[in-house]
């Protein structure tokens, strides 16, 4: 078994992995980020991810839209859109529930820009994915559970 | 195996287990498995991989500070097209078959100035470590894009190639008395989700090599076919053949032999 | 610095649709090297996409967008032969610009 892949199942490995991270850096002092939103990156549930996107509860929408396969042969790279046909949409993100961190990546619309987005995770387990939407100020949240398998060899 | 990774299966299982009969199971998987692969397929990593290839093929490089412009891949100096898709092939000037990569480093070393030691040193890429060679076979395979694989070994120095690598293909060795036919010689075998060619014919051997070079998601890198040989042998546990190895050619001669028909669908993506 | 991204960008019915791909390592820091080390995390934070001076889209990455990161988005406007340039950063400073012409 290769290293990489051997990394991506220890992403799962809950509380352990925390105390890893930190001696990794990646909450460094050093990091000078005027805009990054450090503290929503930081957070670990998805509770503390949306308290610090200002989101707080978001409602749950039939009209956000999270897209992805039922099953990821690879965790490392996992295709997900997100897409709703509600108005103003200044905001859209995506959590990953069990990652270590929630929050994987955050995009800001200016007018004229569709809420339709597709990009790729990394995601350390099977686990919901969530799409969160701010429409005319206020938040809307979608979710789907995405099933991450280990392959065999080959390919 | 860690505790993870037996979790995500005992997942899957419990999945497919509700599903119903073993049939229903392997098409609703091999369906959300192919919409998976699909999503890959537009914008694949490798075509990265293929403009910086670009380049490196133009760059004046090594000791002689020349360009691989003028590089015979077997149709002729500088002729890309088709090129991948007809290689192994025999080449007078080296009185050898050689596969893309040993003509690519021959290349290196006779237009270049490179050493072998050189040119062989980063074949391929480790996390932070870029490989120039990966780059540049993905740039000669996507030059074979939509071709047909054609390699007849009707040479007889291909001939015997082929030959060999189908006696490997075959030969069981290793601790564990393993062969790649074991895996590869049957229809409808897989290991855990992934679905195992049938080699031996015209449509598994196809369906594997048109693929390649292939951007494995895994590694987060291109693979090329030496890579991908290299480390079957490493999993079935025989020694690992150096870089560039005949064993390595005789393989690949015999699997495009047998594919030898098929259209080249390059680079690929791969978990 | 870095390779270069490819970015493809086309315009129909109006609405000009965008596929970037970049090239960047995107390490999590959770990853060990094979003496044991962890590799410091190493990914873009930000990244931009404009249309002449207009901004089309701003956005924010964590570690956990996979290497070598694909993003596709579409908005309003933008004409056959506009450029489009994307832009990011990552958290050691390092920054890239690539452009494309919409077609």
């Amino acid at each position: 078994m290769n290293n990489q892949r051997r990394n991506v199942l220890k992403t799962g490995s809950g509380a352990a992995l925390l105390s890893v991270l930190a001696a990794a850096g990646i909450i460094t002092p050093g990091m000078a980020l005027a805009d990054w939103n450090k503290a929503a990156f930081d957070a670990k549930s998805m509770a503390d991810t949306l308290k610090a996107m200002g989101a707080g509860a978001p409602a749950d929408s039939k009209d956000v839209q999270v897209t992805g396969p039922d099953i990821a042969e690879n965790g490392a790279v996992v295709p997900v859109g997100v897409a709703t046909s509600l108005p103003n949409v200044t905001m859209v993100a995506i959590l990953i529930e069990k990652n270590p961190n929630a929050l994987a990546a955050s995009f800001t619309l200016p007018e004229g820009t569709e809420a339709n987005i597709q990009t790729r995770v990394k995601m350390g387990q099977t686990s919901n994915i969530y799409a969160l939407v701010k429409s005319d100020g206020k938040f809307f949240m979608a979710t789907k559970e995405i099933k991450v398998t280990l392959g065999g060899c080959g390919g | 195996m860690t505790q993870v990774s037996l979790k995500a299966l005992a997942t899957v299982v419990l999945a497919v287990a509700s599903i119903g009969s073993t049939l229903a199971q392997d098409s609703k998987i091999a369906d959300e498995l192919a919409k998976y692969r699909e999503a890959l397929a537009d914008g694949n990593p490798a075509d990265l991989f293929e403009v910086k290839g670009e380049g490196l093929w133009l760059e004046k490089r090594g000791p002689k500070n020349a360009s691989l412009e003028q590089c015979d891949l077997g149709q002729g100096p500088g002729k890309l097209e088709g090129a991948y898709a007809s290689l192994p092939k025999y080449f007078k000037d080296t009185n050898k078959v050689m596969d893309v990569e040993s003509r690519l480093v021959h290349c290196m070393m006779t237009l270049q100035g490179f050493t072998l030691a050189e040119a062989t040193k980063q074949w391929y890429s480790k996390p932070g470590k870029d490989s120039d060679i990966e780059a540049l076979v993905t740039f000669i395979g996507a030059k074979s894009n939509g071709m047909k694989i054609k390699v007849p070994a009707t040479h007889p120095e291909e001939a015997k190639m082929a030959k060999m690598g189908e006696y490997i293909f075959y030969r069981r060795s290793g601790p564990q008395d393993f062969s790649c036919s074991i895996c590869h010689g049957q229809e409808g075998k897989r290991i855990r989700l992934q679905e195992l060619g049938n080699l031996t014919t015209q449509e598994g051997a196809g369906f594997a090599m048109k693929t390649w070079p292939s951007y494995r998601v895994s590694q987060g890198t291109v693979w090329t076919m030496q890579r991908r040989l290299i480390d079957c042998m490493r999993q079935a546990r025989w020694p690992e053949p150096n870089y560039l190895a005949d064993s390595i050619i005789a393989l690949e001669t015999y699997l495009q032999k047998t594919a030898t028909g098929t259209v080249m669908e390059t680079p690929g993506i791969k978990r | 610095m870095g390779n270069p991204m490819k970015i493809r960008a086309a315009n129909k019915d109006g609405v000009t649709e965008i596929k970037a791909l970049i090239s960047h390592e995107m390490e999590t820091g959770q990853r060990k090297d094979a003496a044991g080390a962890v590799v410091p995390a190493w990914f873009i934070t930000e990244l931009t996409a404009k249309l002449g001076d207009k901004i089309v889209l701003a956005a924010e990455f964590g570690p956990s967008v996979s290497k070598n990161p694909y993003l596709a988005f579409k908005f309003k406007g933008g004409a056959k032969g506009d450029k489009v340039v994307v832009s990011w950063k990552d958290n050691k400073g390092d920054s890239r610009t690539d452009e494309a012409v919409i077609n």
